[in-house]
């Protein structure tokens, strides 16, 4: 019977993309000098599983080159290659080689050699430039020994050996393995001291004879590798509990605390031990807990990978910007119980409707209260389906900051705070680009050179924070660094020049730092390949606009800055106000609103250029009347008919006069945009419960409006 | 082209005042009575604002202002021509106030006659020509060109 594979190619992909992100986010975890057991073997396995779906789709350039690829990991995973800046960078490239290559075979195009040739060349050359050479044995030693708790050092002027640990699982004889066999083994390899421990052997009647109740420890005192150990083991390491550690010798048969207290071995029911020295009856006291302990270190560990293979695999969502999402369950759950509430309400209410007479009235409201709460549930379960942890977003940074940090010759570190974060679909797909923009502007004007960071009495290593929270209905994403800050002063010299602001005008520092946003502008002085062409930061800020968000920043000069992306949490549905003016109805968001009073007309003052000032405490609140603006007769005749709603956004407060407030609700954001053009002022419209349009204030946009009209009418601005 | 042995195509007539007016068919999504639109700020006076169409905010405007009549009136005949113009590539859907929607008719591409200076108070470019109809005149309007989007964000 033939299948037809190709049916599954688009699954292959979809995993081995996904294992190419474990990969990376793995090798960039991997920290020169130290061996994670745990990192290496996650990348270690998303390599295996792309190597072994490659051969089974006859994708050979890619199963080949993973093989390579797989054989340096494996040396590492072993311990027996030490993980240098050059293999993290090669296996780094190979991984967007493999990358490459995959993209290619999705879209049914012949990989061409050129594609890999270098970078397997490279590979090849590494894994056989020191294969199982010298420091090997060191290395394994520093890993297994780190896992447990006694280090010891090895000394020179003794010869060294190993101590084996060997627990075997009950059922090893059933398999055909013979530990004894091993121990032959093992025997030709130097001359081995064998204590078997068997604590756990039952009594006569319980014993079942196929099951092997017997542990061992193993001193080889012989000048070999690991491998060479590991060897005679390799057809028993996944069924039994096996550690390695290099020891001098003497240390070695302290650990095993039966140097001449050599006892004759009564029970060896299931394998005769052939050694040396025969084990001792006596239970070593160290090694059972030593055994015990690594077995306690395994569990947790598989937990977090676990969780972590768990969290890393949506993250191909974003990345690919492929339009599936993966949801889970428990949202889906979720929703089908409310769905299912609703069904109930549903059928309350028609049976009701059937024979409905007045006095079923307040049970009627009762289910409508209902129906309105399960509706407003359904809305928030379904809006939760799209919202993805930002660390989809976050996650190419990492990558991103080594790469560029290469190139500059910075020494940047990064750092990411809040990535669990929820963010709706959309909107994380569009803030990538900006944000990417932004931590390159941060590392290449921002960061300073390693020398000069270190005369300025900072650290060498400069650090770049990214950091995600929700404040409000926002979400807020900072990007920090400790660079060098912006120079105001040449930001306002470069603005003047480049006519973005006049000569005379008198701007507050933060205003200056704004300015970078402005078009046409960038203070570098050279144009690098990185960031300078003076595009950018206003596409950056018109970009975030677009999403309904904001963007900020501020700075102390010496040392770094700050940006701050403020988002809605979705574009679909906001919390309103709604208010009238005349008989029109406007919508102003809630997010927006700090508070509503009734005012009287003396609280109000005039100040210059006709603006009209309210006191709020400490803050002059000028204020606008969307009547004026907007053009419509609004009934109210002086301040003492009128609501005040205070508004602010971005950090400037207002007033808007206003008639009536009406109810708080949620309304569904319907773009004008679609069919007609976008209005300053206006943020979208919205269809209330009558099918009547309202339009959506955006307060932002609204502030500038009426400070533009108002300069027009060479006012003072706001 | 609906038919590809003939040049024909059917277009919809409408007037506006005494005069009559047609659109290609195939723009046209629906016909709807006048209804109050919503207001927009800062549009230009043939804006009549925004409606919802079936959970759609569109548009409307009054071409009957756009093509430079100075008295409109809304009456029970008054109607909205709901159709879909191409902006750049997207398409939008917009509503139209005319007096009243006429005939339809089939007429060959090469019958409209390009109408040069004869328009009056309307700009050329938002028309394709002229047709003859049994003996009567009908102006062809580009309807891609009488709502366009660009000139709109440059006057608000």
């Amino acid at each position: 019977m033939s299948i037809d594979l190709s049916q599954f190619h688009q699954v292959f992909f979809e995993e081995s993309f996904e294992g190419l992100e474990i990969m990376e986010q793995g090798l960039l975890g991997l920290s020169p000098g130290e061996t994670d057991n745990e990192t290496i073997n996650s990348i270690f396995r998303a390599a295996h599983s792309i190597k072994g779906g490659s051969a089974t789709f006859k994708f050979e350039e890619v199963s080949s080159f993973t093989h390579i690829l797989e054989t340096l990991l494996d040396e590492m995973r072993n311990g027996e290659r030490e993980v240098t800046v050059e293999a993290v960078d090669l296996l780094l490239q190979s991984v967007d080689v493999l990358k490459d290559m995959l993209q290619l075979l999705q879209a049914h195009e012949p990989v061409p050699e050129s594609l890999y040739k270098e970078i397997s060349d490279a590979l090849e050359a590494m894994v056989s430039e020191e294969g199982a050479g010298e420091g090997n044995g060191e290395s394994a030693a520093v890993a297994e020994s780190s896992a447990s708790s006694n280090v010891v050092e090895a000394t020179d002027d003794e010869s060294m050996s190993w101590l084996i640990q060997f627990a075997p699982e009950s059922h090893i004889l059933r398999t055909g393995n013979e530990p004894s066999r091993m121990f032959k083994e093992l025997s030709l390899l130097g001359e081995i001291t064998v204590v078997c421990h068997h604590q756990k052997l039952p009594s006569l009647e319980e014993i079942e004879e196929e099951l092997c109740y017997l542990s061992w420890s193993i001193i080889l005192n012989a000048d070999v590798d690991l491998l060479q150990i590991e060897e005679v083991f390799e057809w028993v390491k996944d069924e039994s509990e096996l550690g390695y550690e290099h020891l001098p010798l003497s240390a070695a048969e302290e650990r095993l605390g039966t140097k001449a207290s050599v006892a004759v071995d009564e029970v060896a029911p299931a394998a005769a031990v052939e050694a040396t020295a025969p084990g001792s009856p006596a239970a070593t006291p160290e090694a059972a807990p030593a055994a015990d302990n690594r077995q306690l270190q395994v569990a947790p560990k598989k937990e977090v990978k676990d969780t972590a293979a768990a969290d890393k695999k949506p993250a191909k969502v974003a990345s690919t910007g492929s339009s599936s999402i993966r949801v889970g369950i428990d949202k889906v759950d979720s929703l089908i119980n409310l769905v299912g509430e609703l069904v109930i309400t549903q059928s309350m209410l028609g049976q009701m409707g059937d024979d409905f007479n007045l006095e079923k009235l307040e049970r009627l409201k009762e289910g409508l209260i209902q129906l309105e709460q399960n509706t407003r549930e359904l809305q928030e379960s379904v809006m939760r389906i799209r919202m993805l942890p930002i660390s989809f977003v976050f996650n190419r940074f990492p990558r991103m900051v080594r790469d560029l940090a290469k190139k500059l010759d910075k020494e940047v570190e990064l750092e990411l705070i809040g990535e669990g974060t929820e963010l709706d679909k959309t909107v994380m797909e569009q803030i990538g680009d900006p944000m990417v923009h932004l931590v390159r502007n941060s590392m290449d004007h921002g960061i300073e050179s390693p020398d000069k960071r270190e005369q300025a009495g900072k650290p060498r290593v400069g650090k770049v924070i990214l950091n995600a929270y929700h404040q409000g209905g926002n979400i807020v994403i900072e990007i920090t660094d400790d660079g060098a800050g912006i120079n105001a002063e040449k930001v306002k010299e470069k603005a003047i020049e480049r006519g973005v602001i006049d000569e005379k005008s008198e701007l507050t520092v933060e205003q200056i730092n704004n300015l970078i946003f402005e078009p046409g502008f960038s203070t570098a002085d050279t144009i690098s390949d990185v960031s300078g062409r003076g595009v950018g930061m206003d596409v950056v800020k018109r970009n975030i606009n677009s999403l309904g968000g904001s963007v900020e920043v501020s700075s102390t000069p010496g040392h770094g800055s700050t940006f701050s992306i403020r988002l809605p949490l979705t574009l679909a549905i906001l919390d309103g106000q709604v208010i009238r003016v005349g008989d029109q109805i406007f919508i102003v968001p809630l997010i927006s609103i700090v508070e509503s009073l009734q005012l009287k007309n003396q609280e109000i003052t005039k100040i210059v250029g006709n603006t009209e000032v309210y006191r709020l405490r400490e803050d002059h609140v000028p204020i606008v009347k969307i009547c004026e603006e907007f053009c419509i007769d609004a009934e109210f005749k002086s301040y003492d008919d009128a609501t005040v709603v205070v508004v602010e956004a971005e950090g400037v407060k207002v007033g808007l006069m206003v008639d009536e407030l009406l109810a708080q609700q949620q309304v569904v954001i319907k773009s004008l945009d679609t069919n007609f053009i976008s209005i300053d002022g206006i943020s979208g419209a919205t269809i209330l419960g009558d099918g009547r349009v309202a339009l959506i204030l955006d307060i932002g946009g609204m502030i500038k409006r009426v400070n533009l009209t108002k300069k027009s009418k060479k006012a003072y601005a706001a | 082209m609906i038919q590809s042995t003939s040049n024909k195509q059917q277009y919809l007539s409408f007037f506006i005042g005494e005069e009559e007016y047609c659109i290609n068919i195939l723009a046209v999504q629906e016909i709807r009575g006048w209804e109050r639109a919503k207001p927009l700020p800062d549009a230009p006076n043939y804006v009549k604002g925004v409606v919802n169409l079936r959970g759609v905010v569109i548009p409307i405007m009054d071409m009957r202002i756009r093509f430079g009549v100075t008295e409109v009136e809304y009456l029970k005949t008054t109607v909205v021509i709901v159709i879909k113009v191409d902006d750049g590539g997207s398409e939008k859907v917009i509503g139209v106030v005319v007096d009243a929607v006429s005939e339809v008719y089939d007429l060959d591409e090469s019958s409209i006659q390009p109408c040069g200076s004869i328009a009056g108070t309307i700009e050329s470019k938002y028309l394709k020509g002229v047709a003859t109809v049994s003996d009567k005149l009908v102006t062809v309007v580009d309807i891609n060109k009488a709502f366009d989007f660009d000139e709109l964000s440059s006057l608000t």
